[in-house]
């Protein structure tokens, strides 16, 4: 009990303080989660829209095979991502290995799966809707996907931020592939395990706080920024 | 003018599902505008005959032809539904819609949504979202939806099952404006006082079998079928 409360009153004093590594290591966190967010939602949205409207052969495997990689260990992700960008890897000469990029992508891979497997059901459920109605109106299947993507955006949004709950949180990939490099990779949950490793449990627990209201405060900024509980609205 | 997309013809057409069959075998040409009357008991195949015609239901025999090629003819048919599908946007939205998948030009667009809202009654609700408008404003919406990009054929499934007299009117009077613009329309409808009331031609369907067609006011005066001139006595047809 002691520890939550000195943890509590670390997390105020950093935030209070403005403390320039919490603030350099949480920029560091949100710039690699939402970059990592972004490209995993610009290749989600579509796939998991596209496998809700057609049908071609292997589909179903196609969307087993995307439900189980949403359990993908992240640490396993992290160590393929390890090999593929080290030095004696096959992308090791773009020298990505312990850099922000690195982390980038083994997020995007992690979450990927995640946000395309929510995606699809939501727009599995639009589709049954829409499906008279668009093919009746003769809609190219690429103006059918946007139209899903469009209409469909609140769900997609509610996708958007599972994948990014999910990243922001994650440690086992990037303490890989980041290496948890003072002012180069270090992000809150790396520096989260790197204080508990070394048994400034405050300190952890305060970053730990740090990062809850981070996760929480990004998911009000979108739900207000997309308005998606405006009466109004979809 | 006979339309280019007229006649269509339906020669042998059946469908079945899971080896039963839902219609057919059944011919069927329909060659000059104005609007045909499916009539017939519910369940007697209504629905599958227009959305097989439509390209909506899969054929399991026959062949369904158009004046046009079938892809050509594919863009100039519209299709309203007994149950109305909203596009979850507003109502001036759903109404663009259609013209942004024909690529009509911005200021063109703006003008025929206007005109449709206008003779539909939508100018008050264009902004409001469709999914929270009533039955009867969601079934003019539709009606006012497919018809905006003027196509020539257009299939209504019992568009005014469940709505009042005053949205069923108003629903007749935008069909007949339309037929009397040479939109050829198909409709299926149980309702045998709106099939007097609109129909040039009747088709009566009973188990999935065209029994008797023909000029509406010889059809619904003089039946020759047991079936038909139960129906029209507003007797239960089984």
């Amino acid at each position: 009990m002691t520890d939550i409360w000195q943890g509590l009153q670390a997390a105020l004093w950093l935030v209070v303080t403005l403390d320039a590594d919490l603030v350099e290591i949480t920029l560091r966190s949100l710039r690699v989660s939402l970059t990592a967010l972004v490209i995993a939602s610009v290749i989600a949205f579509p796939l998991g829209t596209f496998l809700a409207i057609r049908r071609f052969p292997l589909r179903r495997t196609t969307i087993a095979l995307m439900n189980a990689l949403m359990g993908l260990p992240p640490v396993v992700v992290g160590l393929l991502v390890y090999l593929l960008l080290s030095r004696s890897g096959p992308f090791g000469v773009f020298g990505l290995l312990f850099t922000p990029s690195a982390m980038i992508i083994a997020q995007v891979i992690i979450i990927t799966p995640l946000i395309a497997s929510v995606a699809h059901q939501a727009m599995r459920d639009l589709w049954a809707d829409y499906h008279d109605l668009l093919i009746s109106m003769n809609v190219p299947p690429h103006r059918r996907i946007l139209t899903l993507i469009k209409d469909g955006r609140r769900a997609l949004i509610t996708a958007a931020l599972a994948g990014f709950g999910r990243a922001i949180g994650e440690v086992g990939a990037i303490m890989i592939v980041g290496g948890n490099i003072d002012h180069a990779t270090r992000v809150l949950t790396t520096a989260i395990a790197l204080e508990t490793g070394k048994g400034d449990f405050a300190l952890a627990l305060g970053l730990g706080f740090v990062l809850i209201g981070l996760a929480v405060g990004v998911n009000l900024l979108i739900h207000a920024v997309s308005g998606t509980e405006r009466g109004r609205r979809w | 003018m006979v339309s280019p997309i007229l006649p269509l013809r339906a020669s042998g057409l059946e469908v079945r599902r899971r080896g039963r069959p839902l219609l057919g075998p059944l011919d069927l040409a329909i060659t000059e505008p104005g609007i045909t009357i499916v009539v017939g008991p519910n369940g007697g195949g209504k629905t599958t005959l227009l959305k097989a015609l439509h390209g909506l239901e899969r054929r399991s025999a026959g062949t369904v032809t158009w004046g046009l090629p079938t892809s050509e003819a594919a863009a100039r048919q519209a299709f309203v539904f007994q149950t109305p599908i909203m596009l979850r946007r507003t109502v001036r939205e759903n109404l663009t819609y259609p013209l942004k998948i024909a690529r009509l030009p911005g200021p063109e667009r703006g003008k025929r949504v206007a005109d449709w809202a206008d003779r539909a009654g939508l100018v008050p609700l264009l902004n409001r979202p469709a999914t929270r408008l009533s039955g009867g404003e969601r079934q003019k919406l539709a009606l006012a939806r497919a018809l905006i990009a003027a196509p020539d054929f257009l299939f209504l499934d019992e568009p005014c099952t469940n709505l009042d007299g005053r949205a069923t009117r108003e629903i007749e009077e935008l069909l007949q404006a339309e037929a009397a613009r040479g939109t050829a329309v198909l409709m299926a409808t149980h309702d045998i006082g709106q099939a007097r009331r609109l129909a040039d031609r009747v088709l009566f369907l009973h188990r999935g079998r065209i029994l008797e067609e023909g000029p509406a006011a010889e059809v619904l005066s003089a039946p020759t079928t047991a079936a038909l001139a139960s129906f029209v006595k507003g007797d239960i047809v089984e």
